[in-house]
């Protein structure tokens, strides 16, 4: 019998604290949304991070009451698998700038009563390492057994090994990469325009209106290109026909290609606040980390790397992994890149579960041995 | 230095993989044990086109040595990272440039210098990056290899040159006396070297009865 997370609830860490942001205001306190999976064992040595990707949250693994779907990673987090949670305790939290609980621009500023919108602060990668980093301290962690995460977990996965290094035994960086390069920033401010360009946007004051639908829809059905691959487009589509017969028109979609984007841009604008998208993209943008402050040597790290990438990740190109691991062979750390050979683009990252497994499993069991 | 039958170690191709996946010095081959014995205890190794990572395994738990591996085949890297090995997925011949001089106690180009495409080139980043290069490499003009060519006019077939023409992963067929010469005209310095027949150590006339060699090879401090 195959053994299950159950039913998982999210919980929440509030810090009344003033929390200081890279752009140089702050957060007057800040809420973390988080899950839980596991048990943290007695020396606290057991902790994974998972971090989430760009429109992911903290339901990583498990059910919530009375839904169908598992959270984003069941497929690795739970009894047996590649984060065994039978050995590990495993803990995801939604990001600052987010809106999955966590707080961010459709939160309530407390100075007006009524949402954020474009009041709230620019936020970075760093910003959300550094409260992801409050909500360990209060776990009571001193010691990270793994941070791990694909694309904008991946750039937080990194950002952990560059803060806060000595709380790490391993770092699992996926299909993600050292900065953003121009052309992630490209599609990315292509996104926030069409966000902005919908005159439901409202200057980011639409909380009474109701979202910028079609700004945000078309923004997500860009990402989604950009996630699959050529290969994988052809696989799952080819030119199939929603129809049997071309409607020579532009209402209905007549591709299946069309009516998935479609459909993916509409579900999102169901779950994901604009000015999140906003906020969050940036973030992404301005994430660069320099090779100096990467490992220092003035510290003794002992952080292990496993570096993933995948073939046909147009988004996040292998080639950015292999800067990664060109990074870490000059420092000269223990570390293993692998380049899977998948179709699937950056939706991989998501879908090779078996290779993946194989790598995070065994990795972990090592890491673990060796605390 | 315990004998015993040589089998090729064709482990940088992945056939014999399954069979040596827990491997301890008694059931080594016999150039594995060579490379075993010559490397000091906790030295850094860099182990160049690492296949499944046996040798390495054999040098971590055996001489506690701080191992990192080079491998282009991906199935490989799954297999190094069950044994808990750290490996880095990629051809060796771009692989070296970014570690910084001397950083390895010893480079180890164990049956895989043969199948770079810049052969030479290996050789002298593997000599910047290791203060010493162990090479073991499979001897093109072994006695039988000579009479297939000479008298049958075929391609060699040996124990250690198991391929046929069309499928041989080897790009370089080189000689001791080759290997010999092209470190005197290199100015690398021959710390040892060790050659293998079929079942024992080869002490005369290596050039024509070993199946393999194992050279430990360093730049001489004025170069």
């Amino acid at each position: 019998m195959e053994k299950k997370l159950g039913i998982i609830q999210t919980q929440s860490i509030v810090f009344n604290e003033p929390v200081k942001l890279e752009c140089g205001k702050s957060l007057p306190g800040v809420t973390v949304a988080y899950e839980a999976y596991g048990a943290l064992d007695k020396e606290r040595g057991n902790a994974i991070l998972v971090a989430h990707a760009f429109s992911g949250d903290a339901h990583a693994a498990g059910f919530h009451q009375g839904e169908d779907k598992p959270g984003w990673w069941d497929d690795l987090i739970g009894p047996g698998k590649a984060l065994d949670t039978d050995k590990y305790f495993v803990i995801c939290s939604n990001v600052i700038g987010g809106c999955k609980g966590s707080t961010g621009p459709s939160s309530i500023n407390p100075v007006t009563g009524k949402p954020y919108g474009l009041d709230f602060p620019s936020v970075t990668i760093g910003d959300m390492v550094n409260v992801q980093k409050k909500l360990i301290d209060r776990l009571g962690i001193k010691k990270l057994l793994a941070v791990i995460g694909g694309s904008m977990g991946g750039m937080q996965v990194l950002q952990w090994a560059v803060d806060h290094p000595q709380m790490l035994k391993s770092a699992i960086p996926i299909a993600t990469a050292l900065k953003h390069s121009p052309q992630q920033i490209a599609f990315d401010e292509v996104g926030r325009q069409a966000v902005m360009a919908d005159p439901d946007w409202r200057g980011g004051n639409y909380y009474d209106s109701g979202q910028p639908a079609k700004g945000l829809s078309v923004a997500r059905m860009l990402g989604h290109i950009t996630y699959m691959s050529d290969k994988s487009m052809e696989e799952k589509f080819s030119r199939k026909l929603k129809d049997d017969k071309y409607a020579f028109n532009f209402t209905a979609p007549d591709f299946e290609v069309e009516g998935y984007l479609r459909y993916r841009g509409d579900s999102f604008v169901k779950r994901f606040d604009a000015n999140s998208y906003l906020y969050i993209t940036k973030a992404m943008d301005y994430f660069e980390l320099l090779p100096q402050d990467f490992l220092r040597e003035d510290i003794k790290i002992d952080t292990r790397f496993l570096v993933i990438a995948f073939k046909s990740d147009w988004l996040y190109p292998a080639y950015q992994s292999q800067e990664i691991a060109k990074l870490l062979k000059i420092k000269g750390a223990d570390a293993t890149y692998c380049e899977i050979n998948s179709t699937y683009g950056h939706d991989a990252f998501l879908l090779e579960v078996e290779e993946e497994t194989r790598l995070i499993k065994h990795f972990l069991e090592k890491t673990y041995k060796t605390v | 230095m315990p004998l015993e039958d040589f089998n090729p170690t064709t482990d940088s191709t992945g056939s014999t993989d399954s069979t040596i996946k827990i491997m301890n010095y008694k059931s080594a081959p016999l150039d594995y044990k060579i490379i075993y014995d010559i490397v000091e205890p906790e030295s850094r190794v860099l182990d160049l086109g690492c296949g499944s990572g046996a040798l390495m395994q054999l040098l971590v738990e055996g001489k506690h040595a701080k191992a990192q591996g080079i491998e282009i085949d991906e199935e490989q890297i799954y297999q190094c990272v069950e044994k808990g090995l750290s490996v880095f997925h990629g051809d060796i011949d771009s692989g070296l440039s970014e570690y910084p001089d001397k950083c390895f106690d010893y480079v180890i180009l164990n049956q895989s210098m043969q199948q770079a495409r810049k052969a030479s080139f290996i050789i002298s980043e593997a000599l910047r990056v290791g203060k010493k290069v162990i090479v073991g490499f499979p001897n093109f003009v072994h006695l039988t290899a000579r009479i297939q060519m000479a008298l049958k006019g075929r391609t060699p077939i040996t124990p250690s040159l198991p391929y046929r023409w069309y499928n041989t992963p080897n790009l370089h067929f080189l000689s001791i006396n080759d290997f010999k010469d092209f470190c005197k005209e290199e100015g690398i310095h021959i710390d040892s070297s060790y050659y293998l027949g079929k079942r024992m150590a080869i002490l005369f006339f290596p050039n024509l009865f070993a199946f393999n060699a194992v050279f430990v090879i360093s730049r001489s401090r004025k170069n």
